[in-house]
This record gives structure tokens, C-alpha cells and sequence, in this order.
């Protein structure tokens, strides 16, 4: 077996007494989408902040193709800069327009000169449907766009895998879709992901295996049809049980 | 539905109801903006009316006018208290200037964590906090007379290591205003730094960027633009309080060359002149103010 892409081994990670992470264990290979899901503050965001060191783990170790990345001695900026991060709330810096938002990571990051750096945004807009909207402020996009723009913000870079965190939560029902789409895109093209969701179709039609994250415990993991149609584990029963009743699944 | 039948019952032709009201309303809009209109412009008349009445009728008032209000007096010293205000004007640009620069760097190093900081983070918050406790009228002349004292060559004719030292009054005024405005500058920019959404540090860091970089291409710039209208106020009370300036021998200053004026005649002139000159300045400033907040707020 090839070495996975991410692997996250025993990762614990407390927020003052209160245990968010409690020895994960999860192994996301090349080409794999593996989502996570679970009740809101069950630790799925803080799971991809830690990976993407934006927060440090308390134990355990994470690799990034094999390589120890939560090392204290590691560089945490070389690792970032291989990984691409989606926030719930966008995140796209305000006082840029499109265009300087995707730019800004590959010129400054990665060192791409201003007109390869503008040429290689304008081609990642269009992928994402966003062509002719370049020079707009994000604040005159819809939810939806805003999300898209930070897509190919952080696809931009052609990252060895994509984080994607809770994308869909701050989106008006009717824009959840396009979103979608663009990560059905990614699938595609066969982008490693690592997704937080509570979009459980989407769930069950975009990833490869489904983890159910319950108390900072990962719960059950298998295929989506096994974890979200047979679930092992009470806890991630009842859980299927009150999003079917609330009308989610 | 029913209030509404109702209505075309009351109206009696319910065909052209909807019309009438629409003319109803805003006739009764017009009316009312029309007694808002009257109602303002009575109460005006009545209150600057009655208190110039009040201040042209009192005894008082023919010596005042006489003292303060001389047409030829004000003739004569403008052109020189104008000139006069040319220094001032010079002498805001580069403290403003020179203000942005220092106060932007206290605050960055009073929001940083790195350990090394330490013994800078002290100095910045003792900086601040004492600069803007000290009047800034006490600092211009602890500055102004303090610092030519320290570069006072050594009676037993030595060599005095300080006498690099400016002893120039105007630019020993303007070191003052800055080291003053500046504290009260580098915590309108803290607030600012604070006031930037830690998801935008957390979006830098994720596509790339040092630290250091983050705060340059994504704080630093939102920040500057959240404080613009705060900034805008003390640049305002800065401009006024460059005629402090003239209390340690700045000679050429509008303020100073006003007071000269108006003890050789007696008559308080020249002082209005250079009041008018700095409300020149000033209120302009104050209405790009006003603008740039209503701004925002759409």
C-alpha cells in the first residue's frame, strides 16, 4: 500500500479541560475523499485546523506524505502552502477583489510572477463559474460565489489535498448546490479531500469512506452506505435518526 | 382582505381607491414636510437672532468689536499671520506623517506575541501610557527646553556625547507633537488591528503566507482602512495643536506672530485672523469626515 496522503495517528487535542479530539486515528489516501460528520462541536473543524496547523495538537502525530508535520521543528508554512483550506464563513479578504484573492497565495507563496500568477486565477475562476467576475469586490457576490472564489482561492496553489471545512453552513439553501458542484469538480479530477460536513447526501455521493465524529471520538468509519444506511454504533444511530427526523438526510 | 373591502366600501368608488390614497399620502407627506421646513426656519431666526441681539446690545459690545472685529487692523496683519500659518502647515504635514509611522509601529509592537518582544512590548505600553497622560503643552516644553540643556557642552570643555542633539526650537516642537500624537495614534491603530476577524489571519496563514506577511497583505491593510475616520480626528486636534509650538520660541508661527501683533497694537485682531485660518483648515477636514463616516455606514 502506497503511503496515504494525510495521516492522522492517535491526534488529541484539548481546549483548556475540555477534550475536543481524543485519539484519532484516519488515514486519507491519494485520489480519496473521506468526509466527517457530526453534531456541531463534536471536533470536526478543530480535526482540520489541526491539520492544517492552525492549531497545535496536544499528542499524537500527523503526517503529511509520510512526513511528521505537527513536529514542533517542523515549518508550519511549508506545510500549509502544500495544503488548500475552505472556511465555513469564506474568509476572502475584504479589501481585495476576486482576482487579488487568488493571487494573492500564489505570487506571494509560491513565488509565480504577477502575470502567470493573473493567468492562472483567471483560468481557476472560470473553472468554477466565475469568469467576468474578476475585478468585483467579494462583498457584491452571492454566498454562494464568495464560496466558489475561496475554492479556487485555495485550489489555486494545486495543493496535495484539500480541506474542506463545514463549506455549505453559512449558505442559503438554494446556493448549496453550485458549491457542491464545484467540489463534485474536485472529485473528479480526483482531488484528495478531507471534508467536514453535515450534508449528508453529499456525503454519501462524493466521499469514499465516512467518519461519524461523536464527543471527539471517531465514532464509526467505513463506506457511506455502511456508516449512513447501517451504522454500527448507537451514537451515530441516534444521531441519523434526529437529522432524518429534522428533515437532513 | 376584509380591511380592505372595508376601504372600498368607506371610499365609495372602489375603482379608483388605490390611487386616491397614493395622492392622499403624499399630499399629507408634502404637508408635513413643509410645516418641518417652516417649524426650522422660525426657530433659527429666533435663536441666532435673539442671541446676536443679545451680544450686539450689551455695553460691552462697542469696545469688543473695536478690540477684535478691526476691519484695517485685519487688513493689515492677514498677509503676515497667513505666512505665518504656511509654517504651521508645513510643520502638520511632517509630524502627521511621521505620527502614522511611529504610531503604526508602537501598536504593531503591542499586538505581537513573540517572546523576544519582551522588553519592546514594556517600552511601547510605558510609552503609551505616558505620552498620552503628559499635556501635550507640558511636553513641548519639556522637549523644547530639555533637550538643548542635554547638549550644553561640558564646562571642562569634554566632549559631550549628545550634542548631535537638535537644538532648533521648530524641529524640537515638532518631535514633541509627534511623540504626543503618536501614543494617542498607535492605540487608534491597536483597536483597529483588533478589530480585523481572526478568520482573515487563519485565511492568510492557510493559503501560504509567514506570519509576517499576513499581517502586511491582510491585517495591516483592513485594519488602516477600519480607524480611517478615528485617524482623521486626531490629525484634526493635531493641526490645531501645532501653535503650541509657539510657546518655545518658534518665531514665524501664525499663532506667535498673531500674539506679537496684536501686544504691539493693543487690539486682539490678528488673533481672529489666525482663529480663521486654522478654521480653514479644520472644518473642511471635519466635513471629509462626516462624509467618510456616512460612507461606511451604507
Amino acid at each position: 500500500m502506497s503511503t496515504p496522503v494525510i495521516a492522522i495517528d492517535g491526534v488529541t487535542k484539548a481546549f483548556g479541560e475540555r477534550e475536543v479530539l481524543t485519539g484519532i486515528d484516519l488515514e486519507i489516501a491519494e485520489h480519496e475523499a473521506v468526509a466527517v460528520i457530526g453534531a456541531s462541536g463534536s471536533g470536526k473543524s478543530t480535526l482540520l485546523r489541526c491539520v492544517d496547523l492552525l492549531i497545535e495538537i496536544d499528542d499524537g502525530d500527523i503526517r503529511l506524505d509520510g512526513e511528521v508535520v505537527t513536529d514542533p521543528a517542523a515549518d508550519p508554512v511549508s506545510v500549509r502552502r502544500r495544503l488548500g483550506f475552505v472556511f465555513q464563513a469564506y474568509n476572502l479578504f475584504p479589501h481585495l477583489n476576486v482576482i487579488d484573492n487568488v493571487t494573492l497565495g500564489i505570487t506571494r507563496a509560491h513565488g509565480l510572477g504577477r502575470e502567470e500568477a493573473r493567468e492562472a486565477a483567471r483560468t481557476m475562476l472560470a473553472r468554477f463559474g466565475l469568469e467576468g467576475r474578476e475585478q468585483e469586490s467579494p462583498s457584491n457576490l452571492s454566498g454562494g460565489q464568495q464560496q466558489r472564489v475561496a475554492i479556487a482561492r485555495a485550489f489555486a496553489t494545486r495543493p496535495r489535498a484539500m480541506l474542506l471545512d463545514e463549506i455549505t453552513s453559512a449558505l442559503d439553501p438554494e446556493l448549496v448546490g453550485e458549491v457542491l458542484r464545484a467540489v463534485r469538480d474536485l472529485k473528479e479530477e480526483g482531488v484528495t479531500m478531507l471534508i467536514a460536513t453535515h450534508e449528508m447526501g453529499f456525503a454519501r455521493e462524493v466521499a469514499d469512506r465516512v467518519g461519524f465524529l461523536h464527543e471527539g471520538r471517531l465514532a464509526e468509519l467505513g463506506p457511506p452506505e455502511q456508516v449512513l444506511e447501517h451504522p454500527a454504533e448507537p451514537s451515530t444511530q441516534r444521531f441519523l435518526r434526529r437529522l432524518l427526523e429534522a428533515g437532513r438526510a | 382582505m376584509e380591511a380592505e373591502l372595508e376601504g372600498e366600501e368607506r371610499s365609495g368608488s372602489p375603482l379608483s381607491r388605490g390611487r386616491d390614497r397614493r395622492a392622499e399620502r403624499a399630499a399629507a407627506k408634502r404637508r408635513h414636510n413643509r410645516r418641518g421646513f417652516a417649524i426650522a426656519a422660525l426657530s433659527t431666526v429666533v435663536v441666532i437672532g435673539g442671541l446676536a441681539a443679545l451680544v450686539l446690545t450689551s455695553s460691552g459690545w462697542p469696545a469688543v468689536r473695536e478690540t477684535f472685529f478691526d476691519t484695517t487692523i485685519f487688513k493689515e496683519s492677514f498677509p503676515e499671520v497667513a505666512k505665518g500659518f504656511w509654517l504651521d502647515i508645513r510643520v502638520f504635514m511632517v509630524v502627521e506623517v511621521a505620527v502614522l509611522a511611529l504610531g503604526l509601529l508602537v501598536a504593531l509592537i503591542r499586538t505581537s506575541s513573540a517572546p523576544a518582544m519582551f522588553p519592546l512590548r514594556l517600552l511601547a505600553v510605558l510609552y503609551t501610557d505616558v505620552f498620552r497622560g503628559i499635556p501635550t503643552i507640558l511636553l513641548v516644553y519639556l522637549v523644547g527646553f530639555g533637550v538643548p540643556a542635554l547638549t550644553q557642552a561640558d564646562a571642562s570643555g569634554g566632549g559631550n556625547p549628545l550634542s548631535w542633539l537638535p537644538t532648533e526650537p521648530v524641529v524640537l516642537g515638532a518631535i514633541a507633537l509627534t511623540l504626543s500624537y503618536g501614543a494617542y495614534v498607535s492605540e487608534v491603530y491597536r483597536a483597529g488591528l483588533r478589530s480585523v476577524h481572526p478568520g482573515q489571519r487563519d485565511a492568510a496563514l492557510a493559503i501560504g503566507l509567514t506570519e509576517r506577511q499576513a499581517m502586511r497583505h491582510v491585517v495591516i491593510p483592513q485594519a488602516v482602512r477600519n480607524v480611517g475616520p478615528p485617524l482623521l480626528n486626531d490629525f484634526i486636534a493635531l493641526q490645531k495643536d501645532v501653535a503650541l509650538i509657539a510657546i518655545i520660541g518658534v518665531s514665524g508661527e501664525a499663532f506667535r506672530i498673531a500674539q506679537i501683533q496684536a501686544s504691539t497694537d493693543f487690539n486682539y485682531t490678528p488673533l481672529l485672523c489666525a482663529a480663521l485660518l486654522y478654521l480653514a483648515v479644520t472644518i473642511p477636514l471635519a466635513r471629509l469626515l462626516d462624509r467618510w463616516d456616512r460612507g461606511r455606514v451604507r
